[in-house]
């Protein structure tokens, strides 16, 4: 099937975030796809929103299924989420597991004022009740997608086999 | 000599005895580990959900402050429950074997040991008794190993030399009686350092230990020459039989790393100590305090690396 092209996914995204952006807003981005998406929206954007790195691996609900993720990188949020509007980015969003577990980690630095989730790709599967507010494209897939990016920067959507 | 009973059949961390024959993809992997636990360590909260329900039992058979406080630390820092045993006034005082404890505290749903015992090989033994979900990590054992202390000592060279391929490291002092030492001899070599030294007098050196790949120098000036790392070891009084040494004094006179031996080294030199320190023993004062010392961030950074071995060994009975 023919996916659609990310780079026009996160023009869209742009294009719905910015009418509800406010002068407290910071974006979280998921790594590794999460942090690609909201870099790309931040350019897009512009003015200065202060952005952070999350990495859900010490969150995650599976950790006594398959142990530790061995490439954990550090979450860095360098703004203060007390009272924040945060705005969760994501590259791909199905089961909503990796979306409670990042909420989680984020109320470990405080207490925000609202979340709210922008994802590229609902690929639906929800295993949990989470829903995002911002979505570049709903796709019906029964397969994992995922975000990928090039040596110059650039974007694109690949199909992966299942891996359970 | 444990490295299989160490890692599992797909090669993960199952306990910590020793770094010894580990690949430096387990130390890698550790240290990598840790450094995302520093940032948790920097947060308001400094918790992580990781070990939720988990018992965690430190079994100190031998004194400790640092260790054991830190492990403690650690544990609960991973939402685990820790249960501090009094060995001196536990039943291996009245005649319970070592195996016995362990499967005692073993039925009481315990998930991890701890172990520090004054004889080598101890936390091995329990380790190859114990049920496939219980994880043993070594906090020390006679002279054999000290491999969580050998780990936070590279997380601190690599925090502060950025990586271990051009450094000169002097490992200094009571050499024979540390496993501190042995550890870090054994991690420095696995992570690729090209030039470890022992400075030490004769009496202090373990009679094979050209035998671990190291230089081994019999003076302080030239030992500390041109080095990017100084480890100023303890001298371990309570380890002493016999007189292997004339007096602390004149221990510090030769031994004791002053402001003018310090300038031997390299301008950007780093000076390390696993502590407890003996000031004006083996270390000046003014160095303990001084610009180039590391050694309290040292401990921080020994949080983060316990956490790491914990959740790799805990995450590997999965």
């Amino acid at each position: 099937m023919n996916l659609p092209d990310p780079n026009q996914l996160i023009d869209a995204l742009a294009e719905q975030i910015r009418p509800n952006l406010m002068p407290n807003t910071a974006m979280l981005g998921i790594h590794t796809g999460g942090v690609w998406v909201m870099e790309a929206l931040a350019e897009r954007l512009g003015g200065d929103i202060p952005c952070g790195v999350l990495d859900i691996a010490f969150y995650r609900d599976d950790f006594s299924r398959i142990g530790l993720h061995p490439q954990v990188k550090p979450s860095s949020i360098p703004f203060d989420v007390e009272g924040r509007n945060i705005l969760l980015v994501d590259d791909v969003l199905y089961t909503g597991r990796t979306i409670r577990a990042a909420m989680n980690l984020v109320f470990d630095y405080g207490r925000p004022n609202r979340i709210r989730l922008a994802v590229l790709v609902d690929r639906g599967g929800r295993e949990l009740p989470i829903c995002a507010h911002y979505t570049g494209a709903t796709l019906d897939l029964g397969q994992h997608i995922c975000l990928v990016r090039d040596a110059e920067g650039r974007f694109d959507l690949v199909l992966k086999e299942e891996a359970k | 000599m444990s490295a299989n009973l160490q890692l599992t059949e797909d090669g993960r961390l199952r306990h910590l005895l020793t770094l010894e024959g580990l690949p430096a993809r387990i130390l890698t992997q550790i240290l990598d580990t840790a450094e995302s636990f520093v940032s948790v360590g920097e947060r308001e909260i400094k918790k992580v959900p990781l070990l939720r329900g988990k018992a965690v039992f430190n079994l100190f058979f031998e004194n400790s402050t640092r260790t054991r406080t830190t492990f403690e630390i650690a544990a609960k820092r991973l939402s685990a429950d820790v249960i501090n045993l009094n060995i001196a006034t536990s039943a291996t005082n009245k005649g319970e074997t070592l195996l016995d404890t362990v499967a005692n505290l073993s039925a009481m749903q315990a998930d991890m040991f701890v172990v520090r015992h004054a004889s080598s090989g101890a936390p091995h033994l329990i380790a190859r008794h114990v049920a496939p979900h219980i994880s043993v990590v070594n906090a020390g054992d006679g002279r054999c190993a000290h491999p969580t202390q050998g780990l936070l000592d590279m997380y601190t060279i690599r925090h502060y030399k950025g990586g271990f391929h051009n450094l000169r490291v002097a490992i200094v002092g009571d050499v024979l009686h540390s496993r501190v030492a042995r550890s870090q001899i054994h991690a420095l070599s696995i992570l690729g350092c090209p030039e470890i030294r022992v400075v030490a007098p004769k009496t202090l050196l373990p009679r094979d230990v050209e035998s671990m790949g190291v230089h081994v120098h019999h003076k302080m000036e030239t030992g500390v020459k041109d080095c990017d790392v100084i480890i100023m070891l303890r001298l371990q009084n309570e380890r002493m039989q016999g007189a292997l040494l004339p007096s602390a004094g004149e221990y510090y006179k030769f031994w004791g790393l002053t402001e003018d031996k310090l300038k031997l080294a390299r301008p950007d030199a780093i000076v390390m100590h696993p502590g407890p320190m003996n000031r004006g023993v083996e270390i000046d004062s003014g160095v303990a305090d001084g610009k180039h010392s590391v050694i309290l961030p040292q401990v921080t950074f020994g949080i983060a690396v316990r956490m790491a071995v914990m959740s790799m060994v805990t995450g590997s009975n999965a």
